[in-house]
């Protein structure tokens, strides 16, 4: 394995673990809130997976970073601008189509780059990308299957999904932004270029919304900023709030 | 102390139940890939199911007890994620004793092939996540019980 610096191979972590950490946190906000049990249930033990994936994730960046960092003290102890998650995972959550159409949106986009990271030169990456590739398949499934069923349903549900889709289609160009991060990551073999997935994405999103009779729009614009983490959305600071609660408030904290 | 046979750490492990699904054991489920002496420390190496499963924690906690109680006193537990856990794991003793229960075992289809309770065919699936990470929710049309469906991954 080529030696890769290892400042970037942690924000790289990051970036990973970042998502599914404030994803999986949004999401495990409906807990008790959704329209039917089954949907609160599947949607809490979507939140399950996502943390647990985090745990993974940042657990690695601890390790890499090294200076006794933790799974946990990444988790609760960052700031803000020290998170790297893309702007469309802190979206709020909207109605229950919205929360759906964005866990598509993300999950089509991890499945397709968990494929690739399967292959990693880092045998501990590809290690979690093996394991967590099974849930994700699972998730894809789910929530492409919700859209379509939510997208071509009533006139209601319909007129929802769309907006929700226009809403939420300006983020999911940051999915495939590429910077200095990546190119260490690709020129090491660890990751492939986030650009690199658009053409499998594009497919497999376009055929998901046609099925669901919904009009992908013009994605002339792109929001950006948070896997940077030049600047996030007023939302990320408020999910900081409830989620680092418990640890800022009792430091050190155990279950 | 004299090291027990690893067989015999096999047969202790067969005796600690799942924490969610006490029907089966640990062995039943799969999730522990090695078992080895090094030196004087017992390694026993575990794959989880799923990576957010909250009963992992409690299996590392069963097994301690377990197997201190067996008289093991320096023994050391080992995460190991590849191979992933795969259902295919689930033991022939484990996937009766699952049916057994009232949960359908894991079929290769990617739902349970009859109910359960009633033995009947004609089945529909009422969610694809249930009360556990690893099942789904269904229900028999013939006895019109819900039952749960252990995920096929």
């Amino acid at each position: 394995m080529t030696q890769v610096d290892q400042n970037a191979l942690t924000q790289f972590l990051l970036r990973l673990g970042d998502n599914t950490l404030v994803l999986g946190h949004r999401v495990s906000e409906w807990c008790g809130h959704s329209p039917v049990l089954e949907e609160d249930i599947a949607l809490a033990n979507t939140a399950l997976d996502l943390i647990g994936q985090t745990q993974l994730w940042l657990g690695l960046a601890a390790e890499v970073k090294g200076n006794d960092s933790s799974a946990d003290k990444l988790a609760f102890l960052r700031d803000a601008w020290d998170f790297r998650n893309v702007l469309l995972v802190e979206l709020p959550n909207g109605d229950f189509g919205q929360t759906l159409m964005r866990q598509f949106l993300f999950d089509a986009w991890q499945s397709i780059m968990l494929g690739r990271l399967i292959k990693s030169s880092d045998p501990r990456i590809a290690a979690i990308a093996e394991k967590v590739s099974k849930e994700v398949t699972y998730h894809v499934e789910r929530s492409s299957g919700t859209v379509v069923g939510l997208g071509d349903g009533t006139d209601e549900s319909h007129a929802r999904m769309q907006v929700a889709l226009d809403y939420l289609y300006p983020y999911v160009g940051e999915m495939f932004l590429s910077d200095d991060t990546d190119a260490a990551m690709v020129q090491a073999g660890i990751a492939p270029d986030p650009s690199s997935l658009r053409a499998e994405y594009d497919a497999l999103v376009g055929k998901v919304m046609a099925e669901a009779t919904l009009v992908i729009p013009d994605r002339a614009y792109t929001h950006k900023g948070g896997r940077t983490g030049y600047m996030h959305t007023e939302h990320l600071g408020h999910i900081l709030t409830s989620m680092q609660w418990l640890q800022r408030t009792y430091p050190g904290a155990e279950w | 102390m004299t090291r027990p046979d690893v067989k015999q750490v096999w047969e202790w492990l067969d005796g600690v139940p799942d924490p969610e699904i006490p029907v089966i054991s640990l062995v039943d489920l799969g999730i522990i890939r090695g078992v080895a002496w090094q030196d004087d420390t017992l390694i026993v190496t575990l794959t989880p199911t799923y990576s957010g499963c909250p009963a992992t924690s409690i299996i590392n906690m069963d097994i301690e007890t377990a197997l201190r109680g067996h008289g093991i006193e320096r023994l050391e537990l080992k995460r190991q994620l590849s191979p992933a856990w795969t259902t295919d794991w689930l033991s022939g003793k484990g996937r009766a004793a699952l049916e057994e229960y009232g949960i359908a075992p894991p079929q290769p289809a990617g739902g349970p092939t009859r109910c359960p309770q009633c033995k009947g065919s004609n089945l529909e699936k009422l969610s694809q996540f249930g009360s556990t990470p690893c099942k789904a929710q269904w229900r028999c049309r013939d006895c019109l019980e819900p039952f749960e469906y252990f995920k096929c991954i």
